[in-house]
């Protein structure tokens, strides 16, 4: 079984450190993210310009004054670049939050209790799963009015069956192990036996499904905002910009680049990051890296 | 077949009834999240109060929530599903009418994911860690990251304006033009594709490796089983499960995906007629179209299951 971590703060600092210096693509991922993240909080003094502030100088091409050139209203498409990242963040990290708390346990309590706890919980679970995730926000957006944090709690309520589909299968196959059945012999608690046993043999597939839906969050703000479900004008995010960028592809089709670059780097950094997690979690492949 | 096995797929066809309620309640409950009154919304700004009134009855709104609920469930059973706010025609003409070349692209697309998803990752896993690996892993990963309807974009400004061997925009009927309709549908449908080969590649490879890198293999491989034998008997017979959980993810997926791309192409199907209605507010046809569209996905999900049962029968219930 894997050994027990070392739970002192100095020894996980040091621990996340070798793992970096070892794991080049882990370090990139959180590199990125964590550029994104400063980028967020420092918009106003990484960005020279407003990022709604509009100009006479319309669809000028990238300068020196204006590092991605300026959209159809003549505003900066840097600025607009980076006040649309906080937007992304966010909007992940709500999805993903809202699946994580709701699918978990759910998922988990119903593949360990089994039995009618079990059966209702799948029923719930194969309802749910039956929304398709974007068609949901945006029909829940239309009801609620539209806005960006609602839609997200939506596409969160999403995942959350995903989540709980997959530790349930997870958690039937591992409660069957002979391990387990030893556990339960020596008297060992629910509460231990999940925590010691269930959970760290059974997560590694979610952790690769956590980082699918980080990404999935940011494509479903993206898709949104590209609808004009989500983020509002004048404010800037990514897929809006894709939107307005969409419609002059023809006279300046340099636009459509730079947000859709931007989408697809951060989504990479999300899914390379838990790749790279998955293989440090899993204690059968640590050897090997 | 034996008796067992029609019980239990009778059984679980049975169980989707509730299922099959709780969407529609859920589908139902759309309506009360609407913020205050929801008459006053749909009759919009400068509606008098009778306006506000005479809404509030047509719709039903004036009476108690269970009644609202079994009026609603009752019609849309015999195919009721109300009328449009906007146009006052039938919500059921309308879906019938947009979801054709939805369904088209999302099959479609389908189709190309397993296609070429699945030899993708056979290939991936049974070289794992070789250069040919690393190539369908790293094109999976963009795969899965890329937003589709900015592929779709890109698609367009390549092969339609660029090359001009594609439409840029629009939708054949099947029925009158099958091949224009494919000639239509090969961009979008290639599109929304891109993450289905992706999720499928990259799902299907790594439930592989953890087969292939069993106790039981090694045991196999011991006992001097071919790998060719052992890949298509074994292997696959246990990923075969995985497949068709994330094929159900897939398609599940796709139909949402159609929402994005359906506005990229300028294709009026039920992807956009639920943009267009969460916009206008025209919540019949907002419900309508979800409703159906759901539907599809629970027949779909139906499906799912009884091949899981079929193919594993672990996962039957004791």
């Amino acid at each position: 079984m894997a050994s027990t971590p070392d739970i002192t703060p100095q020894g996980a600092t040091a621990s996340v450190l070798s793992w970096l210096r070892r794991d080049l693509r882990a370090a990139l991922c959180l590199g990125y993210l964590l550029a994104l993240v400063i980028a967020s909080v420092a918009a106003p003094l990484i960005a020279q310009h407003s990022p709604i502030e509009q100009s006479m100088d319309m669809l000028a091409p990238p300068s020196g004054a204006h590092w991605l050139g300026t959209d159809d209203l003549g505003r900066d498409v840097f600025a607009r670049m980076v006040y649309g990242a906080p937007m992304s963040l966010y909007a992940s990290m709500v999805a993903v939050g809202v699946g994580l708390a709701l699918g978990l346990p759910t998922g988990m309590l119903a593949g360990y209790l089994g039995g009618r706890v079990d059966t209702v919980i799948s029923r719930i679970i194969d309802t749910l799963l039956a929304f398709p995730g974007i068609i949901l926000a945006v029909a829940v957006t239309g009801a609620l009015g539209i806005g960006l944090t609602n839609a997200m709690i939506a596409v969160g309520i999403v995942f959350a069956p995903n989540i709980a589909r997959l530790i349930r299968i997870q958690t039937i196959v591992v409660k069957n192990e002979l391990y387990v059945d030893a556990a339960r012999s020596f008297g060992m608690p629910v509460r231990g036996i999940i925590l010691r046993h269930i959970v760290p043999n059974a997560i590694q597939p979610i952790i690769v499904q956590v980082t699918v839906m980080l990404a999935g969050a940011l494509l479903a703000e993206a898709s949104l905002s590209f609808l004009g479900l989500g983020v509002q004008p004048p404010w800037p995010s990514w897929g809006q910009m894709l939107a307005r960028g969409y419609t002059y592809m023809e006279i300046a089709p340099e636009q459509m680049y730079a947000p859709g670059i931007a989408i697809l780097l951060t989504a990479l950094a999300y899914n390379g990051l838990g790749e790279s997690l998955r293989t440090r979690l899993d204690p059968t492949s640590r050897s090997r890296r | 077949m034996n008796m067992q096995l029609v019980r239990f797929l009778g059984w679980r066809a049975v169980q989707v009834l509730p299922v099959l309620a709780m969407a529609t309640l859920a589908i139902f409950g759309l309506i009360q999240l609407v913020p205050g009154d929801p008459a006053a919304t749909i009759a919009g700004e400068y509606a008098t109060a009778e306006n506000i009134e005479a809404i509030r009855r047509d719709l039903g709104l004036d009476r108690p929530l269970w009644e609202q609920y079994g009026t609603w469930l009752w019609n849309a059973l015999q195919g009721d599903l109300s009328n449009s706010l906007l146009t006052g025609l039938p919500v059921l003409d309308e879906v019938a009418r947009r979801l054709p070349p939805t369904l088209f692209i999302a099959v479609f697309a389908l189709l190309i994911s397993i296609c070429i998803g699945v030899p993708l990752g056979i290939l991936a896993a049974t070289r794992a860690d070789s250069a040919l690996d690393r190539f369908v892993t790293s094109v999976a990963s963009l795969g899965v990251a890329v937003p589709n309807f900015w592929l779709g974009m890109i698609f367009v400004s390549i092969f339609a304006l660029g090359f001009g061997w594609f439409p840029t925009t629009g939708a054949r009927p099947i029925s009158e033009d099958f091949w224009g309709a494919v000639h239509h549908a090969a961009l979008p449908a290639a599109t929304l594709a891109t993450a289905g080969i992706a999720e499928i590649a990259r799902q299907l490879r790594s439930s592989l490796i953890e087969v292939l890198q069993s106790q039981y293999v090694r045991t196999l491989r011991a006992k001097g089983l071919s790998p060719a034998r052992i890949l298509w008997k074994h292997g696959l017979r246990n990923a075969a499960l995985t497949l068709l959980t994330v094929i159900g993810l897939v398609f599940n997926h796709t139909l949402g995906a159609t929402v994005a791309t359906e506005a990229v192409f300028a294709i009026p199907g039920a992807g956009s007629m639920i943009v267009n209605a969460a916009i206008n507010k025209d919540f019949p046809v907002l419900q309508g179209a979800v409703f159906v569209l759901v539907l599809i996905v629970i027949s779909m999900n139906l499906i799912i299951d009884l091949l899981y049962t079929v193919l594993d029968p672990r996962v039957k219930k004791d």
